[in-house]
């Protein structure tokens, strides 16, 4: 790593890009082989010592006090006190510290919002602060857009490139190509612990791609041109509120047809998550309907939307779809273990379960070392691909999926994307959410935008992205240039 | 990649390894042993912190023994003094105690010798085993409620009710023998079980947390008893304290090996509770289910299990077991109600859960162990002198230790496992 380099290090899920960041850090200790750090070489033993060494690491999931202001996260361990002795915190100080740090390159910040207050690109900015007030030279960034809208990427790389114009050298953790191509000075690939290459990388996407995954791999969707029938989802009128009684949604028309992929495209929290749990009877509705063949499905439970057809790939995959702690093969079964085969009566049949999840598991080509191993223990793309598995073993008529690919590997969005075309061409209906815009792109038979609770629009996927894009943003052609050719 | 259970396979057609030979399986048996012996799994910690527990009360012992702290005003002209005076409380002490719960040899040599009855050498396991039986109910109870993701703090008012239960049909009842029997144990699962279902209610449909629900459930079943025992018709006739009638005697629970030992059907009844569990847990749907709930609600949720159904049905046989624990304590060595009948088994079940860690099989050997303490107890304050609090001490100290696993292992210097789970939540950024 040279001073003001940006490095990125890309690999698929599971590869040991966090691990090697990790051990940077102090938070894991290496088995051998050592660190050199300005020609010396290091031990880092522990966090406080890679701080010491001019090590800040910004993590994927933020370490940040949520109910505490800017300016006091960013002073967290070492506080600034007005007296010693009693230990009054010098709160102007800190606030001083955050404007001055964060005019200086560029991270817009106000030192005195509460941090929960604040979207979740903002909070990223402020665990940069936090690196860069102890004045780390070296920044690791572990998979700092795994979590932004395409915006606020694209604000990120701003200040990556005016962190790197200030000397700072920064190592991008990422598997996403594009945005390696669109900062990084060099590149380094790792694959199943070891480095494949460094090279510039301007080499090409897909030279980096199968560089990563280790074989050739195609990066757009492959499929014919959609053959809609019946309308199999229709929604009407649908008006929501989320925990706070906000209206999140405000009169959604909806129609989705068999055979078609309904992408919605939208800056996520405009309401895609809620309306997607009332679909799956796990929230509940104000107004409106929603019918699945004709039949209302509002008022259903879980339990009954899912039986009744429709498969559902949750949009916080560890949170909502697996219980990590169970059995690939237990949770393969979450939704049906107490009908036959899996069960008679109240007793389990475990050789039923077993038998069914070592099918499942060749059908969908997920990498686990038994049908006994916990979910816990699989990347993210293999607990992705137990998910699937599991929803698409039901009878399906609509299949809902939120975010299917989000944080996933090359390899395996491929595949799952694979999985979506299929369901589509055999007659499925599909509704996918995504804030990608590849992705909706790439699967979509028609893009409907969403923004503040309403569906702005419906365009097909030839459309101009820029044209999706300034809808995502609230902008539509009408407010644009009021009485324009439509 | 941060352990080895993790497997990444390459990306293309995945090549099949040839299976890893094993050519020494022996010794590779005694390496395995030796590094469990070694390293931080549950089962070491667990009986360190026993050992560890023994030692700190070993000194507590010392420090508060009269002999000892005589001879330390001498220390330094005859040391040997002091270790012997140590060694007489701390061993007299522990001696006791287990000759009071497992085995008393010279009793045992009498009775190989006919000087004594046989049943004198089988007396102590006789009353670790009485006082076992209840232990284990409460122990399984708040197993139970533990991995549906519940803290039942309530076994204690759920014990009593379960007790009351039993009592009522107990002396209210006059039934023919087995099935006054049968009758009395059912009254008093369910006096529990309805117990247990007002927190998994209450939590259920209007999200009151389990722990401050059932704590404050606890006080008012107590208070239920008291009053009960004294209002005519279950106060015993000739009796101006607080205590109820005699339950028949068609309603206790037999003893195992007649009248000479007090132990009796409620250890079995314990153990098939336990297989009973065990057997829930992991062989039945709604095992299935509520083992999903106290893992992952969201995710139950979102598969299409009733949360709010789950931690109800879990409360309640939560409940029925601490009932039956209560029943198990009125029908066997109480045989009577009063204020403290319970005997706070309700309060040491959640110490033996802990113990238990979760596990029906643990919980066992736990209550086994705790049951032991309270058998051993009154031997040690009848020979050593020490109060029976001693053992009160004991138990807290290993609960303590159990839940500082951190502690123990600094102690013992164990070798952290593989794959422990701060490393896989530090490497969550696969």
């Amino acid at each position: 790593m040279e001073p003001g380099e940006i490095h990125a290090l890309l690999g698929e899920n599971g590869a040991g890009k966090s691990t090697l960041m990790n051990v940077l850090y102090g938070l894991l200790q290496p088995d051998e082989g050592e660190i050199v750090i300005d020609g010396q070489p290091r031990r880092i033993d522990t966090p406080a010592a890679a701080i010491a060494a001019g090590i800040g690491m910004v993590h994927q999931h933020f370490m940040l006090i949520d109910v505490f202001t800017v300016a006091e996260n960013v002073m967290l361990g070492e506080e600034q006190v007005r007296s010693r002795a009693l230990g009054w915190l010098d709160r102007r100080k800190a606030n001083a510290a955050v404007k001055r740090i964060s005019e200086r390159y560029g991270l817009r910040v106000d030192p005195e919002a509460v941090v929960e207050e604040l979207p979740v690109g903002v909070q990223q900015r402020v665990e940069i602060i936090k690196a860069l007030r102890r004045d780390a030279d070296l920044l690791i960034l572990d998979e700092p857009t795994a979590v932004l809208t395409p915006g606020e990427t694209e604000e990120l790389l701003g200040v990556m490139r005016s962190l790197a114009e200030a000397g700072k050298s920064i190592v991008f953790i990422t598997h996403k190509l594009k945005e390696v191509q669109a900062i990084a000075d060099r590149v380094t690939v790792i694959r199943r612990g070891k480095v494949v290459g460094t090279t510039a990388p301007d080499v090409g996407e897909d030279e980096l791609a199968s560089m990563m995954v280790g074989r050739a791999v195609r990066l757009t969707v492959d499929k014919q041109p959609a053959s809609p029938g019946a309308p199999v989802l229709e929604i009407s009128g649908l008006r929501m509120v989320d925990d706070r009684g906000h209206r999140v949604v405000d009169g959604v028309d909806l129609v989705v047809r068999a055979g078609e992929v309904l992408g919605i495209a939208g800056v996520q929290g405009n309401g895609q998550s809620e309306l997607v749990e009332a679909i799956m009877g796990l929230r509940p509705a104000l107004s409106g309907s929603i019918r699945l063949d004709g039949q209302e499905l509002l008022g259903r439970s879980t339990r009954q939307v899912l039986h009744g057809g429709v498969a559902y790939v949750p949009e916080d995959r560890s949170h909502d779809g697996i219980v990590r702690d169970f059995s690939v093969a237990e949770n393969l079964v979450l939704d049906v273990f107490d009908q036959p085969p899996y069960a008679s009566g109240l007793v389990l049949r475990p050789a039923e379960i077993r038998k069914a999840a070592t099918q499942r598991i060749a059908e969908f080509d997920v990498r686990t070392s038994s049908a006994d191993a916990l979910v816990a223990t699989l990347s993210g793309g293999n607990q992705q691909k137990v998910i699937v598995a599991r929803e698409l073993s039901r009878p399906v008529k609509l299949l809902v999926a939120s975010q299917p690919t989000r944080g996933l590997d090359v390899g395996s969005m491929e595949f799952i994307h694979a999985r979506v075309v299929d369901e589509r061409d055999r007659g499925t209906a599909v509704l996918l959410v995504a804030t990608e815009l590849d992705e909706v792109f790439g699967l979509a038979d028609r893009i409907a935008v969403m923004y503040r609770g309403r569906i702005l629009g419906i365009v097909p996927p030839d459309t101009p992205r820029e044209r999706v894009g300034l809808l995502m943003a609230g902008i539509t052609e009408e407010s644009e240039a009021p009485g324009g050719a439509a | 990649m941060t352990d080895g259970s993790v497997v990444e396979q390459p990306a293309g057609p995945a090549t099949t390894e040839p299976p890893e030979s094993a050519p020494h399986p022996r010794r590779r048996f005694a390496s395995d042993f030796a590094e469990a012996l070694t390293t931080a799994n549950a089962g070491t910690v667990t009986v360190l912190a026993i050992l560890l527990a023994l030692l700190l009360g070993a000194a507590i012992i010392v420090v508060s023994d009269e002999n000892v702290l005589a001879t330390f005003q001498y220390f330094f002209s005859r040391p040997s003094d002091a270790f012997s005076a140590i060694w007489d409380a701390v061993g007299g002490a522990y001696g006791a105690l287990f000759k009071g719960s497992i085995v008393d040899v010279e009793t045992f040599g009498q009775a190989l010798a006919g000087e004594v009855p046989w049943h004198r050498a089988f007396d102590p396991i006789s009353e670790t085993l009485t006082n076992a039986a209840p232990l284990i109910f409460t122990g399984l109870a708040v197993t139970l409620a533990f991995r549906a993701g519940m803290f039942n703090i309530g076994a204690e008012g759920q014990a009593v009710l379960g007790a009351i239960a039993a009592g009522l049909v107990g002396f209210g009842l006059h039934l023919p023998v087995v099935l006054h029997l049968v009758v009395a144990v059912v009254a008093g699962a369910a006096g529990g079980a309805l117990y247990g279902f007002v927190p998994g209610w209450l939590k259920a449909r209007t999200g009151a947390h389990e722990v401050i629900t059932t704590i404050m459930l606890n006080y008012i079943a107590a208070k239920l008893l008291v009053w009960l025992v004294i209002q005519e018709g279950v106060q015993r006739p000739g009796r101006q304290d607080a205590i109820s009638k005699l339950v028949d005697n068609t309603a206790l629970l037999p003893q195992l090996a007649g009248e000479v030992l007090r132990v009796n059907l409620g250890i079995v009844l314990a153990m098939v509770a336990a297989i009973a569990v065990a057997w829930l847990l992991q062989r039945s749907t709604l095992g299935f289910e509520l083992r999903a709930v106290g893992l992952n609600p969201d995710a139950a949720r979102t598969a299409g299990m009733s949360v709010s159904k789950t931690y109800v049905m879990a409360m309640m046989f939560s409940g029925g077991l601490a009932g039956l624990g209560g029943t198990a304590m009125l029908l066997g060595p109480a045989q009577s109600l009063t204020p403290a009948v319970i005997g706070g088994i309700g309060f040491d079940g959640i110490t033996v859960a802990l113990l238990g860690r979760g596990k029906p099989l643990g919980t066992v050997l736990a209550g086994l162990l705790f049951g032991a303490l309270r058998a051993g107890a009154v031997r040690m304050q009848g020979e050593a002198d020490i109060p029976v609090d001693m053992v009160s001490i004991l138990q807290a100290l290993i609960v303590i230790f159990i839940a500082a696993p951190a502690l123990v292992k600094a102690v013992f210097r164990l070798r952290e496992q593989r794959a422990a789970g701060l490393q896989q939540a530090l490497a969550k950024g696969w």
